[in-house]
């Protein structure tokens, strides 16, 4: 029990990025006052924050008006969702989504049927890959106010043809809201989407600062009260210091992350590979090739999800289950459910830039031994 | 309509529990027979289905009865 610990929960949280770090040191001395006030203070802090957005905008390609702060992804993502529907609720009512996004976009749809709309589904293989012909089907209905893709699986990893998504909704006039908090900061920025939002913490920024991008020309009309922060999209005064670190460690990120990516993906290679060698009855799910390069995910056949993460958390392994007895609502996860892959047993193990490739190897070593505990303990070695 | 030759009640019981029920009892049974999980637990209705590809059995089909979601399972190897 001398090991340190092992943390492999990026997809989750990333730790601070050094860079972010400093800066939120810098910036909770230098720019607490309110940017909108009018005097030297604010100005200073006003000035922090436009070099903030700046700084982002740049980064992902887009204009600094078109770029909001927000509280997180969640509140980015219900934004998109919610704000696109609000915006074109003439042209219909009707939002369509993958079968697999991220929950805050699920829980806007439920939102927008509760109110009365209308939201379609559209599935996915087993890999986690959108079906186009459904998806293009779809989003030329009638009635539809707006399409949510999510740039790639925060579960298994797989990426979404964003673009070919994205140009099926520019032929039916439907604007395209993309998630893409596991992608900012670790790959290019796919084309296609009119409204785009992430999340600080999956990148090594601090927690609880979002992105919400409203391309020029986009129907969005704000779903909150009124107020005019942040281009009238996000209520409330922006966490200025978190903002700050968020920005600086985009830059940082964004310029290693070819690198990063180079080195990760070989890692996750190895461990798809060595899982799937060295576990008996597994299954790698996600799309082996197009795929997020540190994130990967595999179910263990007859293995309780809830006790492999207590018995790796015991050897000082942090990993992330979809198993229906890890979540609150204990139910599987709804994206290995679309899916049809085995959901208990389930991990997602998620790397970042502190992971070494002595850790990788570590758990591998001890994994299998670990699962076959938990086997033996349960009496299904050799179902 | 298949009629199943066993039935295996696991409801009440959070999974893998009634994947191992069927995998305990499936390989007992002559090849060609029907088994019938009722299961209530959610994750029952995708882990059955992976269950059986994973093992080259049939997934036959899932049920809604009286006693709640039922799934059908034939021994083919
Ligand atoms: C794909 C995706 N979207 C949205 C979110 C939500 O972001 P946040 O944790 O900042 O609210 C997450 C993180 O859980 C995510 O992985």
């Amino acid at each position: 029990m001398s090991a340190p610990p092992v943390y492999l929960d990026a997809a989750t949280a990333a730790p601070l990025h050094p860079v972010a770090r400093q800066a939120l040191l810098a910036a909770l001395d230098d720019g607490w006052a309110d940017p909108a006030k009018l005097y030297a203070r604010a100005r200073r802090a006003r000035q922090l924050l436009d070099a903030a957005r700046e700084a982002t905008a740049q980064t992902l390609g887009v204009r600094p008006d078109e770029l909001s702060f927000t509280p997180g992804g969640t509140a980015a993502a219900h934004s998109a969702v919610l704000g696109g529907l609000a915006g074109r609720r003439r042209a219909g009512d009707t939002l369509v989504h993958s079968a697999i996004e991220h929950s805050a976009v699920l829980h806007a749809a439920q939102r927008h049927v509760a109110d009365g709309g209308t939201a379609v589904s559209v599935p996915v293989d087993r890999l986690g890959r959108l079906d186009r012909d459904a998806w293009s089907a779809a989003v030329a209905a009638p009635g539809v106010a707006v399409a949510a893709l999510i740039a790639a699986s925060h579960e298994v990893g797989t990426v979404q043809p964003v673009a070919e998504a994205g140009a099926a909704c520019a032929a039916a006039g439907v604007p395209l809201a993309v998630d893409a908090a596991q992608v900012v900061g670790r790959l290019p920025v796919p084309a296609g989407w009119s409204i785009l939002t992430a999340s600080a913490h999956k990148w090594g920024g601090p927690p609880g600062v979002g992105l919400l991008v409203v391309r020029k020309g986009t129907r969005w009309e704000s779903p909150w009260p009124a107020d005019e922060r942040e281009a009238g999209r996000t209520p409330g005064v922006v966490n200025l210091p978190a903002v700050v670190a968020a920005a600086a460690s985009l830059r940082a990120v964004a310029a290693d992350a070819a690198a990063e990516a180079a080195r990760l993906a070989p890692l996750v290679d190895l461990i798809r590979a060595r899982v799937a060698a060295e576990v008996p009855d597994v299954e790698v799910v996600g799309d082996p090739v197009e795929r997020l390069p540190h994130l990967v995910t595999f179910s263990c056949l007859y293995v309780d999800g809830e006790a492999l993460l207590h018995a790796l958390d015991r050897r000082g392994f942090a990993v992330s289950s979809g198993s229906s007895c890890t979540s609150s609502t204990l139910r599987p996860s709804h994206v290995l459910e679309a899916m049809g892959v085995l959901s208990h047993g389930n991990v997602r193990v998620s790397l970042h830039r502190e992971t070494t490739a002595a850790e990788v190897d570590r758990f591998l070593a001890e994994l299998p031994q670990v699962i076959a505990e938990l086997r033996a303990e349960a009496g299904v070695v050799g179902l | 309509m298949t009629v199943p030759a066993e039935l295996l009640d696991c409801r009440g019981q959070r999974c893998p529990l009634p994947v191992i029920a069927v995998a305990r009892r499936l390989p007992e049974l002559p090849v060609g027979t029907v088994v019938r999980v009722l299961a209530d637990d959610p994750a029952a209705a995708v882990d059955i289905p992976a269950w059986c590809r994973m093992r080259g059995q049939e997934f036959v089909g899932r049920i809604t009865g009286p006693d709640g979601p039922g799934y059908d399972v034939r021994r083919s190897v």
